[in-house]
């Protein structure tokens, strides 16, 4: 049993340790805003925090999350950059068909808790390792500098 | 009250039908004269499917039967109804419709989505619904007040009397259930739209996928559901000859492996010890006769097709006879392309005895139902299909394999089986975008006027490939030459050909924009090559050529304006520029590039100018030209499939690239004022960009790029 903390509750599951956090928390947990995209930290999709760090779970192994705090999607509305991302992320519609965006949300949130006024540059590095098929990119640069607009009036 | 109509051919729309909702709403409907015949043999109510609900509370419910892969679908059917009802937009939610004909596709004839058709195919059925709901709470209403219908008016979910007295639609629901739906109902004028055509309606998909409650196919856990991947052939066309699945049934977790047509199915306990289990399977595979195949020789296969031509799929003037002053020739070729959704292809299917339930992100539900009941061995009513959210579709996931490998599984085991694409089966699943060798001609006149054009397509069919349509007589197949044989420009001679090709026998499908795609990308880069040629500007060279077509010639004059065509640009900095017509809309673009030392091209910015007719949402309008220039500058740059040894080269991200926040260039997209018909909207955007950015490379390096992808 490895024990591990998410979205604030303690949650316990029988799984092998080598086993990819992101498939505990959809298969085992049922967290299903974390997703699946491509398997080798290639595109972003199953971003969580681990101790509020931004990190791939389909790369990540369950042990590395062993008596940590991870926060999902579904938990990231609870901090204040993640509820001012949600927030500009609905005004500015940025969703199409809606995959990649917790991922985008995740990584997003990350980049704001360390940095309340990122550039382009800023915003580059931290979402670039995101990919979104739809090609909503302009708009979550205009969500990240609208939601850092608010976290740093807050 | 509910709202529905009993056919979907467009004739038939009389056959709208109103019925009363349990509890006391109104519902307006379809019904099937078919059904209705046997109801009323039977002595009961017609069985109707819902396309609108009105409940007491005032909540309006839109039944949709199209699947939301991210154009917009379920915003834009319901402020269809919405408009005509004079609904309270924050009322309105949307649902997804069960497997049903009465939700077919009018263009298709299928409940199916795709071609870019769903506003185009629904803008009237959809108004008529919300029409007919209005006409009945008015009716009500008067009723009610023992006052004159024409006395009353709507607004924001009311019926208002010139009294001024007013009932919301939930008050009056109940009762306007019992009136018989009115049969001609008068449409708004487009000048009375207040939500059609107008910026700043959101979509109704948005707080769901902001929070990570949107379920998607994936996101689907039933009791006893076990997980499937396959071990599909190395090479397509191959076969499993011999398996040893110990070390795979010993990995902890995994319940079951099967063989299966397509291919060697490991079933587990989740995915993890699913996919455990198909790493370690031991298999002998027989590859086939595709054992040897090489990207290079495709290509050498199609350039012999194209080289030798084929069926004629149109010729105006006689382009052997034709005598240009000058005359330039070149082969083009496009690369096979995988669709890669960013949700990998999955179903869930549960086959119960005498039925089947699908859960899956599905473009083709109609389809589906017939196939999957063949595959059940079931009736098609006993298949029940249930749409999820689809994390891209861009056609792929109009294609079957997902839905007929689960409930193959599902009915050899006997449970709830989740069958999962890697994202390496995904990208190596075949179903690609044909690869295409197109020759092409052209000749100018002493003065520099385009004279002749002739194309000579080599490529797979799609048709014949989709299984469900045929190489017309002629043997053109449509998609095939959509995007050249329809050449817009005035040239007196003009020759299409096409050589069916189909190296391999690949599987091969719809992509974005189809034949567009890549053809679009051999005719708007040879017009510059002859623009060039005639030493003419690019832009008013096809303007000149495009006298007889003024909605192309709009789009690319709004483009050229809006880009500032012919203005400076700062040092580095190119122009290229496209204009396409495809699936109803034409959209012109002007794509700003650099290029570096190195070669590598840097797109700046996009500037589009889209002609689709009157809008439902024009904000969803613009982000949909946006993502198609994502999609289609993607596969441009980096975009390709090869084959060495029969096997795909490419597997996942690092090797089949995606364009990134980093690479992505600012978009500015212009919509042209229209009171025509709608166009499509969620495809047309994608095939100007590849010609458009190349185009520009050549304005910056004079070197013409004649195959795909750029970085290639």
């Amino acid at each position: 049993m490895v024990s591990f903390v998410v979205n604030g509750k303690t949650r316990s599951v029988d799984a092998a340790p080598d086993t990819p956090l992101l498939w505990v928390l959809r298969d085992s947990l049922h967290l299903t805003g974390t997703k699946f995209g491509c398997g080798i930290a290639q595109c972003g999709a199953c971003t969580v925090h681990l101790d509020g760090q931004p990190v791939r779970s389909c790369s990540t192994p369950l042990s590395a999350a062993s008596g940590k705090k991870v926060t999902t999607v579904e938990g990231i509305g609870a901090t204040r950059a993640g509820k001012a991302v949600q927030a500009a992320w609905i005004r500015h519609d940025v969703p199409q068909c809606g995959y990649c965006q917790s991922g985008q949300i995740m990584s997003a949130s990350a980049l704001l808790a360390k940095n309340r006024a990122p550039t382009d540059a800023d915003i580059d590095e931290a979402m670039s390792g995101n990919v979104c098929r739809c090609g909503t990119y302009n708009q979550i640069r205009a969500a990240i500098k609208d939601a850092a607009a608010n976290v740093k009036g807050a | 009250m509910i709202v529905g109509a009993k056919q979907v051919n467009t004739s038939r729309r009389e056959f709208l039908k109103s019925s009363a909702m349990a509890g006391g709403g109104l519902i307006i409907g379809f019904t099937f004269p078919g059904t209705t015949r046997l109801a009323q043999a039977a002595g009961k109510e017609a069985r109707m499917s819902a396309y609108l609900r009105i409940a007491p509370n005032n909540d309006i419910t839109v039944v949709c039967g199209l699947s939301e892969m991210g154009q917009g679908v379920h915003t834009a059917i319901p402020m269809l109804v919405a408009e005509e009802l004079d609904a309270d937009w924050s009322r309105v939610r949307v649902e997804q419709a069960p497997v049903d004909q009465a939700f077919a596709n009018p263009i298709f004839g299928m409940q199916a989505t795709g071609g870019s058709t769903s506003v185009r195919g629904h803008w009237e059925p959809m108004r008529k619904a919300g029409a007919t709901a209005r006409a009945m709470l008015i009716a009500a209403a008067a009723d009610t007040w023992k006052a004159d219908a024409a006395d009353c008016r709507t607004e924001k979910g009311m019926v208002i009397h010139k009294s001024g007295k007013k009932l919301s639609y939930g008050r009056l629901a109940e009762k306007a259930a019992k009136l018989t739906p009115p049969k001609d109902v008068k449409l708004k004028d487009p000048a009375q739209f207040n939500l059609l055509g107008k910026s700043g309606t959101k979509r109704l998909d948005t707080v769901a996928k902001s929070t990570g409650k949107a379920k998607y196919g994936l996101d689907i856990y039933l009791p006893g559901m076990l997980t499937a991947v396959i071990a599909y052939p190395p090479v397509p066309g191959g076969k499993a000859v011999s398996v040893n699945d110990a070390k795979a049934k010993a990995v902890r977790g995994v319940r079951q492996v099967v063989q299966i047509p397509a291919g060697v199915a490991v079933l587990a306990d989740g995915y993890w010890a699913a996919k455990l289990g198909r790493d370690a399977l031991e298999i002998q595979w027989d590859h086939g006769a595709n054992a040897s195949l090489s990207s290079e020789g495709i290509s050498k296969t199609l350039s012999a097709g194209a080289l030798a031509g084929g069926a004629v799929g149109r010729n105006e003037g006689d382009f052997k006879a034709a005598k240009p002053a000058k005359r330039i020739e070149a082969e083009y070729e496009a690369p096979y392309l995988a669709h890669s959704c960013m949700e990998p292809l999955n179903c869930t299917a549960w086959v119960r005895k005498g039925e089947v339930e699908i859960w899956a992100g599905t473009q083709s539900q109609g389809p589906a139902q017939g196939i999957l009941s063949q595959v059940a061995g079931v009736v098609p009513a006993k298949v029940k299909v249930n749409t999820m959210y689809l994390g891209g579709g861009f056609g792929r996931r109009f294609a079957p394999d997902p839905v007929i490998g689960a409930t193959v599984l599902s009915k050899i085991t006997g449970k709830p089986v989740k069958l999962v694409y890697s994202r390496e089966d995904d990208t190596r699943g075949t179903f690609y975008r044909p690869a295409s060798v197109t020759r092409m001609t052209g000749g100018l006149d002493a003065n520099g006027g385009a004279m002749l054009f002739t194309a000579s397509v080599a490529s797979p069919s799609i048709m014949e490939g989709s299984h469900f349509m045929k190489l017309p007589p002629d043997g053109v197949d449509e998609f095939g030459v959509e995007g050249i044989r329809d050449c817009p420009y005035d040239i007196p001679n003009l020759h299409v050909e096409y050589s069916r090709q189909e190296p391999g026998g690949l599987q091969v499908w719809f992509w974005r924009s189809v034949g567009h795609s890549q053809n679009s990308f051999f005719l708007e880069s040879f017009i510059d090559e002859l623009a060039h040629e005639a030493g003419k500007d690019p832009f008013e060279f096809r303007r000149s050529l495009l006298g007889k077509q003024p909605r192309y010639r709009g789009a690319l004059e709004l483009a050229a304006e809006k880009a500032d065509w012919g203005k400076p640009l700062p040092s580095g900095v190119h122009r290229g520029i496209a204009v396409v017509f495809s699936f109803g809309s034409w959209c012109a673009e002007v794509a700003e590039v650099s290029v570096g030392p190195d070669g590598t091209p840097k797109v700046h910015r996009v500037v589009a100018a889209v002609d689709c007719g009157m809008t439902v949402n024009p904000d969803i309008v613009k982000r949909q030209i946006e993502s198609a220039v994502v999609y289609g500058l993607t596969a441009a740059l980096y975009g390709k499939i090869t084959f060495k040894d029969g096997r795909v080269e490419q597997s996942n991200f690092h090797d089949y690239r995606m364009l990134r926040m980093n690479e992505m260039p600012k978009v500015e997209v212009h919509i042209v004022p229209s009171r025509e018909a709608p166009g499509g909207i969620g495809e047309p955007g994608t095939p100007p960009i590849a010609p458009a950015v190349a185009n520009a490379i050549f304005a910056a390096t004079g070197k013409r790029i004649r195959k795909l992808p750029i970085l290639g």
